[in-house]
């Protein structure tokens, strides 16, 4: 298959089964709460698509993407979400808390980081290579063990690239009441090489996250990539504050879907949709009618 | 590695690092100023920077951070062992042991395990005053998946120690979290050879599990029956087995003393067995009354033995600011002569 049509394909499992999860919380098939990844497609598929198997993820809150570009099962994913025993994490953790493989997440900020750093400490003394990629968030910014742990990375020189998503929201916070001064100064303060992007364009992300990667594989170094992105979801279900005029104009310039799929064939875009839709639509049937979970 | 024999708890413990670190090139040490030549505030680390220079690291000052950071490390088949420099500094750990190390497990669905053992010494007496003095361990008692472990100043059968065993045994065989509370005053206390303690009739019950924690239980040879069983662990239960003798001497009152080493999770048979006998039981500790080890324990008893409890007692710290000013600070804490006041109420 083509690359793009790849990546493509990986976004576009994203977005389905993320689209398919809030229309079905309304049925009540899943219990609790849930975040969704819509519009931060391409940070997951374009950083995760350099990953190495023993190579190690650790990701926050909003999970969902980075789980399903990892190479997570779809149907596993909405088994968790419905609390069964065939999910993930045995319907135990649910939206936030999964792993599988190399794969971890957690719900509490700014632990993960530290989780983050202790795994890469244990990469390095191991000596096997493997890298530690680790998601957070604008909003993660504000808890003061991120800056503990940043220290840590950088006096000891620990493989990990930490990943910023800045989708400029933090639950209903706009980062310009939440987040003073610059991002990028932050991680440069510790020593950090640190590269900012402001893309939605999984074919923009890619390279550059693999420039990154490969640095941090190289040179047993941690790296920074600030991703300023575009939220297009609500931070759960439906608490989105942000204006319809707001939020319509970020559909229209941040969707990560047509800003790729435009640049494919036409007929190889409605296959690959049509497929995915299909693929999403059978995993969510097969985890509805396993055992266990809410009845 | 051959060990000199340890002379107090502080050696133990010393000792059981050594020792851990040899065993097990997983186990790393991370803490603040632990390299030689300063080894760490209370020197429990000392030497082992030297011996071990891989496998020790000393970190700034990011009690949080460095207890997530283990965390990381034993998820990913690492043996971290932290030490918190001042037992009141737990409180900044709180969220990596409560919402982090205790979790993985359970919401990882048994996929994962994080046995991140966490050393801190609690206590005052030392004229350290309101921040550096309190005995906190009470606040983790209740966390479900934490062990928590206190030391006994035995020198018992061990090479080690008894102190230096158990956290031996921690480091190396724990599979899940645990929180090793040690204290200041401890420390410096001699480790009781069989010699020493002739006097007594020492029994020792091993309580199985992942780590053998044993649970000890004294009284006096020569002594009719128990008339009060007293309960007590690390620092104050040898304060309480100083009471047990002057009671014994002064005023023939007998005593039975149990020292648990487990604190959490509460297994208490052997203590309720002792209570069996003797109908009254009074906890000893050095936290703080309300909410405290002592009502957990009260709590437990009169669950197993209802009216076979006919009296009980607790005895903690006053529920203030610890003071540096040495007298105010001995007001506060409680010493041998309360526990001496107090079983003379009771019998």
């Amino acid at each position: 298959m083509d690359h793009n049509v790849q990546l493509y394909r990986r976004m576009v499992t994203i977005r389905r089964f993320e689209t398919l999860l809030i229309d079905q919380f309304k049925t009540g098939v899943f219990p609790g709460t849930t975040h969704t990844s819509l519009g931060q497609e391409a940070n997951a598929v374009g950083v995760l698509a350099h990953l190495a198997e023993d190579d190690v993820v650790v990701s926050n809150h909003r999970c969902h993407g980075h789980f399903l570009a990892y190479g997570g099962d779809p149907q596993a994913l909405f088994a968790e979400l419905m609390g069964k025993p065939s999910g993930v994490c045995g319907g135990v953790g649910g939206s936030q808390h999964l792993h599988w493989r190399n794969f971890y997440s957690s719900g509490v900020q700014g632990g993960t980081v530290a989780m983050a750093a202790g795994m890469a400490l244990a990469e390095k003394r191991a000596g096997r290579g493997a890298i530690v990629v680790d998601f957070m968030g604008d909003g993660t910014l504000g808890e003061g063990i991120v800056y503990e742990c940043l220290n840590m990375i950088s006096l000891w020189q620990l493989p990990i690239l930490i990943v910023l998503e800045n989708n400029h929201i933090a639950q209903t916070t706009p980062a310009s009441l939440a987040v003073a001064g610059s991002i990028q100064k932050r991680f440069e303060a510790f020593d950090i090489p640190t590269v900012e992007l402001d893309s939605s364009d999984v074919l923009e992300i890619l390279p550059l996250a693999g420039d990154l990667v490969e640095q941090v594989r190289t040179n047993r170094e941690p790296r920074a990539l600030i991703i300023s992105t575009a939220r297009l979801g609500a931070h759960s279900k439906g608490d989105d504050t942000r204006s319809t005029s707001e939020l319509t104009g970020l559909w229209q310039t941040r969707d990560p879907l047509p800003i790729l799929g435009e640049r494919l064939v036409e007929e190889t875009r409605n296959a690959v949709e049509a497929d995915v839709e299909a693929v999403i639509q059978v995993a969510f049937e097969a985890a509805l009618a396993a055992d266990g979970g809410t009845q | 590695m051959t060990s000199p024999t340890p002379r107090t708890v502080l050696d133990s413990l010393n000792l059981g690092l050594h020792q851990a670190l040899h065993d097990d090139p997983r186990v790393v040490l991370l803490g603040e100023d632990l390299l030689d030549p300063y080894g760490g505030a209370f020197k429990v680390a000392r030497g082992l920077s030297s011996a071990f220079p891989k496998q020790v690291l000393t970190t700034p000052i990011s009690e949080a951070g460095i207890t997530g950071i283990a965390g990381g490390m034993a998820l990913r088949g690492m043996r971290p062992v932290v030490e918190i420099m001042f037992g009141d500094f737990t409180t900044l750990i709180a969220d990596q042991v409560i919402n982090h190390l205790v979790k993985f497990n359970g919401m990882y669905h048994g996929q994962a395990q994080a046995p991140v053992v966490i050393r801190t010494p609690m206590g005052g007496r030392r004229g350290y005053g309101p921040t550096h003095s309190q005995t906190l361990e009470k606040y983790f008692l209740g966390v479900p998946g934490l062990t928590v472990l206190a030391p006994f100043n035995l020198l018992g059968e061990a090479p080690l120690g008894a102190p230096g065993q158990l956290l031996h045994e921690t480091i190396l065989n724990a599979d899940s979290p645990a929180l090793f509370v040690e204290h200041k005053l401890q420390y410096l206390l001699k480790l009781h050879s069989a010699q020493d303690l002739a006097e007594y009739s020492l029994s020792t019950l091993h309580m199985g599990g992942a780590i053998d924690c044993p649970f000890y239980s004294l009284r006096l040879k020569t002594a009719p029956a128990a008339q009060i069983t007293l309960a007590a662990y690390g620092y104050m239960a040898q304060l309480a087995l100083d009471a047990l003798h002057q009671l014994a001497y002064e005023d023939e009152i007998f005593c039975e003393l149990l020292v648990p080493t487990q604190l959490a999770p509460f297994e208490l048979a052997p203590l309720f067995d002792a209570v069996a006998h003797t109908g009254r039981l009074l906890t000893i500790e050095e936290g703080t009354f309300s909410l405290g080890w002592g009502a957990e324990v009260l709590a437990r008893t009169v669950e197993a033995l209802g009216s076979g409890l006919r009296k009980a007692g607790r005895l903690a710290a006053r529920e203030g600011v610890i003071s540096v000013a040495p007298d105010l600070e001995a007001e506060c804490l409680p010493g041998t002569a309360d526990i001496v006041r107090r079983v003379r109420e009771m019998v």
